[in-house]
């Protein structure tokens, strides 16, 4: 087995909207052990959030899974009952949302919220809860007492995602999946709750999927990366390794196009536009607009092989019958 | 309200370098909004921009940089009158913008351009890209029919778009590409001055780099001046030749890009450049970031607007408001202990 915490095999999950059908992720291959920190990249519209909604068993209609699998610890989830998968979620995964405060319960005091995760987590009594609740507020750095008695429309955004951070980790999840957790937050709020996160997972030793756009987040946090574009998993990697020596060439393209302080090469984005998912391009869903594009690209979507000792790419350049190889 | 005005004005030391040309030279602005907070209805004001004093050479990038609710973008739209000031100067090219009659801004309003945030509610939906990009045409220059579309095919092909497109309409387009209409809109009045208050903030990165560029060359090509607004640094590191930190509506620091980015006098500014992810994974070290949240400006924190999140704040921040002053030629900061080497 890839990994021993969570193994996403081939996952392909679609949308049925009036427009057609969307294919959403198109065939998906994701794993990460116990304790590390996966950094999901990559823009708008290539399925992080349905890949993260996936692993929570939270596709709904319109949503389908229509083939593959997710294991968590082995067991498949397609094949648990709504009890397990229940049970699953809140105890042994926990969620963080990009909008805390629209994510919280807007008419419940931050305390009852609170309370709320931990009784469930621990099947204890809401009430019983209360001295928990106080300690988990202290942890993520808020005044407890004061922060109990308050609504969600009464915190700040760097607030409110702090109360989310103690909810989920209430329960000390095997895994926290935290999808833009700093993405509506201004960039001192957002390295306070990147600094705290760090802390607390590192003292818990929770799993982390950390869904992002932003590279410079994922760099400083995560161990092993994965970049998804168009509903694929298109590389995997350490995080030193997809900086250092990224293979596939969207992943080259997106380094190129990020500004960094004190660099004064030109940036350079990556002509086109992201596919409509109603109508993919056939094969490799990037040929249209890869430098590199080869007749066979458009024909199948390459398999996500291991190009490296533990960096996977899908991507013909490094395949054995790729006309060129790369390097 | 006057009197309430007159009592917060303060005389400040006014940075006046005359370096090359001056186009926008800007004094002691101020905007306030007025609330009604409380059971009692109190008529309160937020001091969205305080007392900001800048000037822009010609041909330059000044960018403008903030956290939310720095009064960044209200800064940006004052500039223009798109908002009324409640008190300071604008000069425009020698000429005191702030007294000029409605009737005559429409001259000045086509020099002065403004490409705004969000490209999915700047563009009108039910008009087609031709009349968008067009309208300011027969405003401006009266031209006929036949010449708006030659103008606006030819503005198209210099923001990279296609002849084409002319008869769509915005929502047929991606955020990438409305960008590149709002800009065509504002370019084809031939202006001297944009504003470009965060236009990527939107995008995608791979998408950005590209918008970034066409700013850029645009910038060269017909010899525009930028009044830049955004929250990222690496971005004004990559655009801008001058740059303005802002906090809770006033600068807190301001010089050429160099003086701010490798001599960076402000506590704050240092701690907002901590604070950005490095997108480098070798480059972990523990690092000094503000404390706190921002404090909201109808209540701003007495003395130094920075003292309650700043870690080398004495006695003296707390009760006096620094002055902005020059250290060095074109460097001006606002602080009581500028960090000078």
């Amino acid at each position: 087995m890839r990994g021993d915490l969570l193994d996403v095999r081939e996952l392909k999950v679609v949308f049925y909207t009036y427009r057609g059908i969307i294919k959403a992720l198109n065939g998906v291959e994701l794993w990460m052990n116990h304790e590390e920190r996966l950094g999901l990249i990559g823009e708008t519209g290539c399925g992080k959030s349905v890949t993260s909604l996936s692993i929570m068993g939270l596709i709904e209609q319109p949503g389908e899974i229509i083939s593959g699998d997710v294991y968590f610890e082995g067991k498949s989830m397609q094949k648990m009952s709504m009890e397990e998968l229940h049970d699953m979620r809140g105890k042994k995964i926990s969620m963080i949302f990009q909008e805390p405060v629209s994510a919280l319960n807007p008419v419940m005091r931050i305390g009852f919220q609170v309370a709320e995760s931990i009784s469930r987590a621990k099947d204890i009594k809401i009430k019983e809860a209360y001295p928990e609740v106080l300690k988990m507020l202290e942890l993520v750095g808020l005044d407890s007492k004061r922060t109990a008695s308050l609504y969600p429309h009464e915190l700040s955004g760097g607030m409110a995602q702090r109360a989310m951070i103690a909810m989920a980790l209430s329960s000390n999840p095997k895994l926290l999946i935290a999808d833009e957790p700093t993405s509506a937050l201004d960039v001192t709020i957002q390295a306070q709750i990147m600094e705290l996160l760090d802390e607390l997972v590192r003292e818990m030793g929770n799993a982390v999927i950390l869904i992002t756009h932003d590279m410079g987040v994922a760099a400083e946090f995560c161990d092993k990366i994965a970049v998804m574009y168009a509903g694929n998993v298109v590389e995997r990697a350490s995080t030193v390794d997809i900086f250092e020596e990224p293979l596939h060439p969207y992943t080259k393209g997106l380094l190129k196009a990020v500004p960094k302080i004190g660099q004064s090469k030109e940036l350079v984005g990556i002509t086109g536009t992201v596919p409509d998912l109603v109508n993919p391009p056939t094969g490799c869903r990037f040929h249209p607009r890869c430098p590199y594009a080869m007749n066979k690209c458009s024909q199948k979507m390459p398999p996500l092989i291991e190009a490296k000792p533990g960096h996977h790419v899908a991507c013909y350049l490094y395949t054995q019958e790729g006309e060129h190889n790369a390097n | 309200m006057l009197l309430a005005i007159s009592t917060l004005k303060k005389v400040n030391t006014m940075p006046t370098e005359v370096k090359t040309e001056t186009l926008l030279s800007v004094e002691n602005l101020k905007k306030y909004f007025p609330v009604k907070r409380g059971a009692f209805r109190r008529l309160l004001y937020v001091r969205a921009v305080d007392d900001v004093t800048f000037q822009v050479p010609k041909e330059s990038v000044f960018a403008v940089v903030g956290e939310s609710g720095s009064g960044k973008t209200t800064l940006g739209r004052t500039v223009l009158r798109l908002i009324e000031p409640t008190s300071g100067k604008i000069i425009y090219k020698n000429e005191d913008f702030t007294k000029i009659s409605l009737k005559s801004l429409r001259i000045f309003r086509r020099k002065m351009q403004i490409i705004s945030q969000d490209p999915y509610n700047s563009l009108h939906p039910r008009k087609l890209v031709k009349d968008i990009i067009g309208e300011g045409l027969k405003i401006h220059f009266h031209m006929s029919s036949n010449e708006i579309l030659d103008t606006v095919k030819e503005t198209l092909e210099r923001v990279g778009l296609r002849e084409e497109h002319m008869f769509r309409y915005p929502h047929e387009f991606s955020g990438g590409q409305r960008q590149r209409i709002a800009t065509a809109r504002a370019i084809v009045l031939k202006p001297e001055f944009l504003v470009l208050d965060e236009p990527t903030s939107a995008l995608d990165v791979s998408v950005q780099a590209i918008i970034l560029k066409m700013f850029k060359d645009l910038k060269s090509s017909l010899s525009l001046t930028y009044l830049f607004i955004t929250h990222d640094l690496a971005v004004v590191d990559y655009m801008s030749d001058y740059v303005a930190v802002m906090y809770l509506g006033q600068i807190m620091e301001m010089g050429t890009k160099e003086d701010v980015f490798n001599n960076t006098a402000h506590p704050y500014t240092i701690l907002l450049m901590n604070s950005i992810p490095v997108p480098d994974p070798r480059h972990k070290n523990k690092k000094m970031i503000p404390k706190g949240e921002i404090p909201s400006s109808i209540n701003p924190p007495s003395g130094c607007r920075f003292h309650t999140r700043c870690p080398y704040a004495k006695e003296v921040c707390k009760k006096e408001e620094p002055k902005f002053v020059k250290i060095s030629k074109g460097h001006f900061v606002k602080c009581h202990f500028p960090i000078i080497e």
